[in-house]
């Protein structure tokens, strides 16, 4: 062999060059300033005291940080004629009862779908599949004839139902019984007489932690960020989201308290990913598709 | 018990026509089809039927008041043939997802297979600068305030002093710049699923081999990215690459929040404005259906045609 190997600890060290390594560190440092820093602008805006923010040019930093965004956005709450504590709590209501209804139908589903062989199981998993492909902007208008056929229009189960089966939780929660419950466990507790449903909760589900932690995230998050819905028209009834675009919909006097409500709701999705984030980058291991 | 068991058993397929062995196994697996009905009825219900629907309506001039009457094609020669802001709007789809879609996928890439490398405390916290964006609700409104027109745009204001413009630019109201900004602020949003994906498939490729390709004489990253780890990751760049595709084509609430609705001169009107239009506003249900179908039709054949092309690499 003519070229010698470079090792260390007798283990193999791979080829790298150190321009590559610059190289790769000024592309990361760039496209991660592009990322990061309209994050922090949002930031330094929920900071900054009136007079900063009304400062021409306007400066990217805050000097003499403050709360009173906060504050003045918590006034601004009470002054709606729909008390924010009820917006707060709808967002909070749909999002638990759609996580959690989401947790057990995907679950289950999933556990079936991947680990009994039943006729047209495949092919249900291939339809949920197939809907991966297009987006829901493509069923929205047919969707209001349903839910008001239905007599779900303007109640809280007009967005909780559709959480309950989402497609993408499916599949992932699919993907990684797949891998992540082997068939010998099942096996024997099927020969040990357990029922499917109790196979599937007591001995597929503590295998598949995170799985169902990334569901739960990605449920959550989704009805977490949920704005106005087509389905809901009484005021008492919308989302926290929604009443935040509305008070920055009040234009650039309320510029500070909204990036204030901004940052409270961007903080809830991004603490939950850091908590979870090593589950869900377990979970998307074996996310990818086969055919 | 084990009596039945075996008596179960002796039953071969054989023994059977394919419908008498379908149903027993129908039988058997009653429980099955118990855990797959809420999932599969909501499913149904809200995906399988408004898709059914769709075309259904799509051949009709249903309005929501009238009783529908049949007309054939007429809403989709009208589409085509009389609507020129649907054309627009397909223009404006097209350039959106061609731009997006491929970028946003080789950023999610690129940038996972960077941060392969760094030790695991590094990558968790470049993970969430990159995840972030797409997770925070509306957080992509600040790109509004980055870019105002008023005394409030940070970027104005920075043209100004450089001299490059002598008053300040509405970024959002000018139909050269609607376009490019919302394609930025689309990208800025994109490192989603597909990005969290190549993470956790460039963690799965076995070290092993990247040794064993040293040896073999793989001198460098790109020849190790090329002839190791893309062939390991066919599963995770097909599920990627519907992720990026679906998602490039579902921007039209970040354009309508930028911009307004309708965007100046229609310059970022895509389709799913115009579907948004004739259903929300107008409630020309048999119009906006066969807007939706053919965008249903155009994202199902992007995925097919993305589809062939990505189960090539690698091979």
């Amino acid at each position: 062999m003519s070229k010698k190997l470079r090792t260390r600890n007798h283990k193999v060290v791979l080829n790298r060059s150190r321009g590559g390594d610059a190289g790769i560190t000024v592309i990361l440092t760039i496209l991660g300033a592009f990322m990061f820093l309209p994050m922090l602008y949002v930031v330094m805006q929920s900071l900054k005291p009136l007079d900063e923010l009304w400062m021409f040019p306007p400066r990217f930093y805050v000097v003499n940080p403050t709360l009173s965004n906060y504050t003045d956005q918590l006034t601004l709450m009470n002054t709606s004629w729909v008390p924010f504590s009820r917006y707060i709590f709808n967002t909070v209501f749909v999002s638990v009862v759609g996580t959690t209804g989401n947790l057990f139908f995907s679950s289950m589903a999933a556990y079936a779908m991947a680990k009994i062989k039943f006729p047209g199981g495949k092919a249900m998993f291939k339809t949920v599949q197939t809907s991966l492909m297009f987006h829901a902007t493509v069923t929205a208008t047919t969707s209001f004839l349903i839910m008001s056929g239905l007599g779900l229009l303007d109640t809280y189960w007009a967005r909780i139902i559709p959480a309950w089966g989402t497609t993408l939780g499916l599949y992932l929660m699919k993907q990684f019984m797949e891998s992540g419950v082997t068939d010998a466990v099942l096996e024997s507790a099927r020969l040990d007489g357990a029922s499917e449903i109790r196979t599937y909760w007591t001995i597929a589900m503590p295998m598949v932690k995170p799985a169902w932690l990334t569901l739960i995230v990605y449920s959550f998050q989704g009805l977490w960020n949920a704005g106005a819905s087509a389905y809901i028209q009484s005021e008492q009834l919308k989302s926290f989201n929604y009443a935040i675009q509305q008070v920055m919909a009040g234009g650039i006097k309320r510029a500070g308290a909204g990036a204030a409500s901004t940052v409270i709701m961007m903080v809830v999705p991004i603490a939950v990913f850091v908590i979870t984030q090593s589950n869900i980058i377990e979970t998307m291991g074996s996310s990818g598709m086969k055919d | 018990m084990s009596n039945k068991a075996a008596e179960k058993k002796a039953v071969s397929r054989k023994d059977m026509t394919r419908w008498q062995w379908t149903w027993k196994e129908i039988k058997n697996n009653k429980v099955a089809y118990l855990m797959v009905l809420p999932f599969m009825l909501i499913f149904t219900l809200f995906t399988i039927v408004p898709v059914v629907l769709s075309i259904v309506f799509s051949f009709t001039d249903f309005n929501m008041l009238e009783w529908p009457n049949f007309v054939f094609a007429e809403n989709y020669v009208r589409l085509f043939l009389d609507d020129d802001i649907f054309i627009i709007a397909v223009k404006n789809t097209f350039i959106f997802a061609v731009i997006v879609g491929p970028i946003s996928y080789l950023l999610s890439f690129m940038v996972a297979w960077f941060i392969n490398e760094l030790p695991p405390k590094i990558r968790a916290v470049i993970t969430l600068i990159f995840y972030a964006p797409s997770i925070s609700g509306q957080v992509y409104l600040i790109w509004q305030t980055l870019f105002s027109g008023d005394s409030y745009g940070w970027v104005n204001a920075r043209l100004l002093e450089m001299g490059l413009t002598t008053s300040p630019i509405q970024f959002f109201q000018d139909a050269n710049y609607v376009m490019p900004l919302c394609i930025v602020v689309a990208l800025w949003t994109s490192l989603g699923t597909a990005f969290l994906s190549f993470i956790a498939g460039l963690q799965g490729v076995d070290k092993a081999q990247y040794e064993a390709g040293a040896v073999d004489g793989v001198k460098n990253r790109w020849q190790e990215l090329w002839f190791i780890t893309l062939p390991n990751m066919g599963p995770q760049l097909m599920f990627g690459a519907i992720m990026a595709i679906t998602n490039s084509f579902g921007f039209g609430a970040i354009v309508t929040a930028l911009c307004g609705f309708p965007s100046v001169d229609y310059a970022a009107h895509t389709i799913m404005h115009h579907l948004d239009d004739y259903y929300g506003q107008r409630f020309e249900i048999g119009y906006a259906s066969a807007i939706a179908v053919v965008l249903f039709l155009i994202m199902i054949g992007a995925n097919m045609v993305v589809k062939k092309v990505i189960a090539k690499v690698g091979t």
